[in-house]
C-alpha cells in the first residue's frame, strides 16, 4: 500500500473518514486547526456532517445529540477549549455513549503557549469533567500510530459505550511522516440503545443523564465501574524497548517518548543499560507492565512535557518500591534526547 | 545513517515547500524521515523554518536542535542558526539575503546567490539551494528528486516541475 506523508492533524481526520466517523463538531484553535479543515474540505464529501461549532461547548453538546442517534462523532480541539468542552464529556460519560475527543496539547495553563505540551494529562486521566467516570484515553507517538489509534478508539468507545480521548500534542499534529491507512472498515456494530427512531416497532430509548433518585444514581454509577474493571483488566497496552536488561528505565509517552527513544539509544551507544517503557493506554494505565518491566531495574525516570504529572502513576505501579525521578520541560518546550541523556546518568551517579 | 537538514528563512521564500519536497525524496528512496515545521504567528515574511530528518533508523526526535546540514535563506535565520551546525557539517547560504560570512572553521559554508539567480531566471531561490545541498552531500540523484517533486506539486501545476528541476540544476552547478 503507498505511503502517504501526512501531518498528523491530516492523517487523524482522514484516519477518522475511513472508520465510519459521520460526524465532526469543531472550533478552531492552534495547533489543532489543520484537523478541523482536513475535515471541512473531506467530510461532505464522504457522505458525513462538517459543523463549525459558535464555540467549543457548542461542538461538544452536539457530538453528545449525534452519538445519542448511533452515529460515529468527533470533536477535536486544543488544551483550552477541552476544558470549555468537560461539562459535555461528562454529560457524553453519564449518559453511556459513545465519541472520540482529539486533544492536540499545547501549554498550559490559561491561554498557555501554542507550542507542544502534556500538561493535561491530569485532566484526560482523572478530572475530564465532574462526577465519578472515566474516559479512555490513548497516547500516540507517530503519525501512523495516530491513525491506527483513531478507528481502535472508535471501536472500543462504541464497545463500551463511553468517550474515548486521544492525547495527541503540537508535535505529533503538526509534523509529516510517512502513513499506511489501513482498508476502510465498514462492519456496523449494534447500538439498540440508539434515539434514531422507533417507527413504533419498539419502546423508545431515552438518553439521559439525570437521576433524581440517589440509590438510582448509585446504582448506576456501580454498574458503569464494573465496566472500567473489566476495562481495567483488558485494555492496558505499553510498547517496552531494550527493557529486558536495563537498570534505568525512562517512563514516557506521545511525542515526548520518541524523544526517549533516542535518548535510550544515546545512552546504550555509550554503554549505559537504558530502556524505555512508552503507556499506549494513559487510562487504563498499564501499570502491571510497568511493574513487570521494571522489576530488575535500578530505577526509573519519568519524562514529560509538563512539570509531572504521569509521574505519580509510575509510583503507584511500582507500589513506590522503587527509586523513580522526574525530569520535564512545560510552557511548549521540547526536551532534547541530550537533555534526557544527561538525566540518566545523573540517575545512575554515571561521568 | 540519519540527516538533519534545517531550513530556515522568510515565510514566503519556500521553506517549508523544500523541506517538504526533501522529505519526500527520502520516502521515495525508501528512508524514513520526519517533516516539522515551526508553526505559530507565522506570515509571509515572519521567520519560518523546518527539520527534516531522513535516516535508515526510525526517527526518534523530529525537533533538529544540532542540522547536519543548514539552508539559510535570510540574516535572522542565518544569525540564530550558523552556531548549532553539527562540526563536519555544512550550510548554504543565499548570499543575496546574507551579506555575512559564517568565522567557523569546523563546518563548510556555501555561499550562493540565490535570490539574484532566481530573479535572473525567473526561478525560485529555495530549490537553487536545494540543487547545491544535493550537489555537496550526494543526498539524492535527480531522479529521487524529480519524483519528490511530483509527489508534492499538485497536478495542476505540473508544469511548474521542469522550473524546479531547472533551477535545481543551476544550484547544482553553481561554484
Amino acid at each position: 500500500m503507498e505511503k502517504k506523508l501526512m501531518k498528523g492533524n491530516e492523517a487523524l481526520a482522514e484516519a477518522a473518514i475511513r472508520c465510519g466517523c459521520k460526524c465532526f463538531f469543531g472550533y478552531p484553535i492552534t495547533p489543532q486547526t489543520e484537523l478541523s479543515e482536513y475535515m471541512a474540505k473531506r467530510m461532505n464529501a464522504s457522505g458525513g456532517v462538517f459543523l463549525q461549532a459558535e464555540s467549543e461547548i457548542a461542538a461538544i453538546n452536539m457530538v453528545l445529540g449525534a452519538a445519542s442517534t448511533g452515529v460515529r462523532a468527533m470533536t477535536s480541539s486544543s488544551s483550552p477549549g477541552i476544558s470549555l468542552k468537560s461539562e459535555g464529556i461528562s454529560y457524553i460519560a453519564g449518559s453511556d455513549l459513545p465519541c472520540v475527543i482529539i486533544n492536540v496539547q499545547r501549554g498550559g495553563p490559561g491561554l498557555g503557549g501554542i507550542q507542544p505540551s502534556q500538561a493535561d494529562y491530569w485532566q484526560a486521566t482523572k478530572g475530564l469533567g465532574h462526577g465519578d467516570f472515566h474516559v479512555l484515553v490513548f497516547a500516540p507517538s507517530s503519525v501512523q500510530e495516530v491513525v491506527d489509534m483513531v478507528s481502535y478508539a472508535f471501536d472500543m468507545a462504541d464497545k463500551y459505550r463511553m468517550p474515548a480521548m486521544l492525547l495527541s500534542d503540537g508535535l505529533l499534529g503538526q509534523m509529516m511522516e510517512p502513513v499506511v491507512f489501513p482498508e476502510q472498515k465498514s462492519e456496523a456494530i449494534e447500538k439498540p440503545w440508539a434515539a434514531n427512531g422507533h417507527k413504533n416497532e419498539r419502546k423508545h430509548n431515552i438518553i439521559n443523564s439525570l437521576y433524581i433518585e440517589a440509590t438510582d444514581l448509585e446504582n448506576t454509577v456501580v454498574e458503569r465501574y464494573k465496566k472500567y474493571d473489566e476495562i481495567k483488566a483488558t485494555l492496558p497496552d505499553a510498547e517496552t524497548y531494550m527493557t529486558d536488561d536495563a537498570e534505568y528505565i525512562i517512563t514516557a509517552y506521545g511525542a515526548t517518548a520518541r524523544v526517549c527513544k533516542s535518548a535510550v539509544n544515546l545512552a546504550r551507544a555509550e554503554g549505559i543499560k537504558a530502556g524505555l517503557i512508552r503507556p499506549k493506554t494513559l487510562w487504563p494505565f498499564p501499570s502491571e507492565i510497568i511493574k513487570n518491566a521494571t522489576e530488575n531495574a535500578k530505577a526509573i525516570l519519568c519524562v514529560e512535557m509538563s512539570t509531572g504529572q504521569m509521574v505519580d502513576d509510575v509510583k503507584l505501579a511500582v507500589e513506590c518500591k522503587k527509586n523513580v525521578e522526574f525530569f520535564g520541560r512545560t510552557g511548549g518546550v521540547i526536551p532534547t534526547p541530550a537533555e534526557v541523556l544527561a538525566q540518566i546518568k545523573k540517575l545512575g551517579g554515571i561521568e | 545513517m540519519t540527516s538533519e537538514i534545517l531550513f530556515a528563512g522568510f515565510g514566503g521564500q519556500g521553506i517549508l515547500f523544500s523541506g517538504k519536497a526533501f522529505a519526500y525524496c527520502g520516502l521515495i528512496a525508501d528512508k524514513e524521515v520526519s517533516w516539522l515545521p515551526s508553526y505559530g504567528p507565522e506570515m509571509r515574511g515572519g521567520a519560518a523554518n523546518c527539520s527534516v530528518c531522513i535516516s535508515d533508523e526510525p526517527i526518534g526526535s523530529p525537533l533538529i536542535t544540532t542540522p547536519d546540514y543548514l539552508v539559510a535563506m535570510n540574516i535572522p535565520s542565518f544569525d540564530k542558526f550558523i552556531g548549532t551546525v553539527k562540526p563536519g557539517g555544512k550550510a548554504f547560504i543565499d548570499s543575496t539575503m546574507v551579506d555575512e560570512k559564517c568565522e567557523r572553521t569546523d563546518i563548510d559554508c556555501y555561499y550562493v546567490p540565490a535570490s539574484q539567480l532566481a530573479s535572473e531566471h525567473n526561478l525560485s531561490a529555495n530549490v537553487i539551494l536545494m540543487g547545491k545541498l544535493i550537489k555537496e552531500t550526494g543526498l539524492f540523484t535527480f531522479d529521487e528528486i524529480r519524483k519528490g517533486l511530483e509527489k508534492c506539486i499538485p497536478a495542476s501545476k505540473a508544469h511548474l516541475i521542469d522550473k524546479n528541476i531547472e533551477a535545481m540544476k543551476i544550484g547544482y552547478d553553481y561554484e
